[in-house]
């Protein structure tokens, strides 16, 4: 287990984490998402140590990461491993050599490295590619054999800084598939950052939304989507949609199950009344359809179809826009 | 063989172009080992006491980096003969292939010196990054990782110093120190004799060619 508490780092005057506050428990998939200079990347460095945080608390199954002294902290990285965005590999060693190299600098012994070796290329799909040299594969088979050997010393914790925003989506989404058979088959506990809303969505159970060094939200991904808080329609931007003058816009969420998936005939046919659909998607989590429509009614009909959705029990918002003001002051802070 | 040539052509050959060969060739290899040496020292040391390096000092940083920059811009024959004192106190002699091994080695380890650092410093960080966070030594990063990385742009960056040497080679030979310079500017120069002088560059031509692709071959081999 994982416990942030009240944690805060600056670089001079420029704070970079505020007060963070956070759990994350054994087996779990977290994501920190975030635009980029909003502190992720520092606040996962700061688990394994690669980064000092200035006060506060990072304990990682009881032990306090700030209070490690380097030969302490050694091997206690060993627990916790991590793969990178332009997965870095050693360009000269072949693809063997770079996954048994961080075993060999452990000194285990020469057949344990072989056979955890081969078992390893056999997980993340790469026997092949053994006696290559990186720069003969595809980043995506990079970004193999670097997990490969994140994997070598049988981590508890697996970190990932963007390690896909550097993919296509195919290839994203075959990485992603990846990381979670290792989550649920090693039951390794994986931390994901990325400012990929998409990997979010496909990986993670759990997400925190940082915002200028500070944790805006935290919750399970499909409660968090459900409930469109508007620090994370902000973060999603992409699907603003601007206000209807012929009436009024309530956001429709769908949850998969039959219930919110007949809505729109239901209103149509129970309440008769009419509606124009303004915008909407429905997108895959995990293992779950969500979805949400953006529909405009005329004013009279609101409160009518608002009782309505909620004797169904079908969640629904106001849908409003996002004050425009404060997203270009957004902007030109970014 | 050679009775084509002269009695005097012989005599030139046996007594002043061999030797001078061969002082060049101990110049050259003297100064390139030793420089090679303390220049990868300097170069680590640089690197691990600069910002972000793992024995973080700016004061070490900035005196090493400030005595590097100030031989880099000495001109080689002033460097000889600002250095003649110092030579001697080392050396015992400030004429011959000893005595400009001395500045051709100060010279070329400023040079390599900082080769070695900026080859050491294009390792990339995330790589580093990475060796760290499997919790890994300082030393293990530098030396099994950084090191390994660098190896061919290092390599690259001996050879251009070691043809650099051989070019102070025969400098330091036009102030005393023998070696094909030295012939080239006496027997040739201030002989009027073009063909002497055209020799001795010929020979300069080749070594300086030898050096270079025997460099490419083994950068070759190291980089595949």
């Amino acid at each position: 287990m994982i416990e942030i508490t009240a944690v805060q780092k600056s670089f001079g005057e420029l704070k970079v984490l505020e007060d963070i506050n956070l759990r994350i428990e054994d087996g779990d998939i977290y994501g920190l998402v975030g635009k980029s200079g909003a502190g992720k990347s520092t606040l996962l460095r700061c688990l394994n140590g690669l980064e000092t945080y200035d006060s506060g608390s990072i304990r990682v199954n009881g032990t306090e990461v700030k209070e490690l002294d380097k030969p302490g902290l050694r091997l206690f990285r060993k627990d916790i491993a991590m793969i990178f965005q332009h997965f870095p590999l050693m360009s000269r060693k072949t693809v063997y050599d770079n996954i048994a190299f961080p075993m060999r600098c452990w000194k285990y012994d020469k057949q344990q490295i072989d056979s955890r070796v081969r078992e390893l290329a056999e997980i993340v799909g790469i026997t092949d590619k053994l006696k290559m040299k990186p720069n003969v594969l595809s980043g995506g088979q990079k970004q193999r054999v670097a997990i490969a050997r994140a994997l070598s010393m049988k981590p508890q914790v697996l970190l990932s800084d963007e390690s896909t925003s550097a993919l296509d989506p195919g290839t994203t989404a075959s990485i992603l598939r990846l990381l979670r058979r290792i989550n649920e088959e090693l039951g390794i506990t994986i931390i994901v950052v990325t400012h990929q809303m998409s990997v979010i969505r496909e990986l993670c159970r759990n997400v925190s939304l940082l915002e200028k060094g500070r944790l805006v939200l935290s919750g399970p991904v499909n409660e968090l989507f459900l409930s469109q808080p508007d620090a994370l329609r902000r973060f999603m931007l992409e699907d603003d949609i601007p206000p209807d003058p012929r009436g009024e816009e309530l956001q429709i969420m769908l949850t998969g199950d039959d219930n919110s998936q007949t809505i729109l005939s239901r209103l149509a046919r129970e309440l008769q009344v009419s509606y124009s659909v303004a915008g909407g998607k429905i997108e895959r989590y995990r293992d779950q359809q969500l979805g949400s429509l953006v529909l405009t009614f005329a004013s009279e009909d609101i409160s009518r179809v608002c009782a309505y959705l909620d004797a169904q029990g079908i969640v629904w918002h106001r849908y409003l826009p996002l004050d425009s003001g404060k997203l270009q002051e957004e902007e030109a802070d970014a | 063989m050679l009775d084509f040539l002269s009695d005097y052509q012989l005599n030139f050959l046996d007594k002043i172009l061999l030797p001078a060969i061969k002082a060049t060739f101990e110049m050259l290899i003297y100064s390139t080992i030793l420089s090679v040496i303390f220049g990868f020292l300097v170069g680590v040391l640089l690197v691990i006491t600069n910002k972000g390096g793992i024995l973080e000092n700016r004061v070490v940083y900035a005196v090493l980096s400030f005595i590097v920059n100030v031989i880099r811009s000495f001109p080689v024959i002033i460097l000889i003969v600002f250095m003649l004192p110092l030579t001697k106190l080392i050396v015992g002699t400030s004429i011959g292939v000893p005595a400009a091994v001395v500045p051709l080695t100060v010279s070329a380890t400023a040079f390599i010196a900082k080769l070695i650092e900026s080859s050491l410093q294009e390792v990339d960080k995330e790589l580093v990054e990475a060796m760290h966070s499997f919790g890994l030594s300082d030393a293990q990063v530098i030396f099994k990782v950084m090191f390994s990385e660098a190896l061919p742009s290092m390599l690259s960056g001996v050879i251009i110093a070691t043809i650099s040497i051989l070019s102070a080679t025969a400098v330091a030979g036009a102030v005393g120190a023998g070696g094909l310079g030295s012939v080239a500017i006496t027997y040739g120069y201030q002989s009027f004799n073009d063909t002497v002088m055209y020799i001795t560059v010929g020979i300069l031509i080749i070594l300086v060619q030898l050096i270079q692709s025997i460099g490419d071959l083994v950068y070759r081999k190291m980089k595949s």
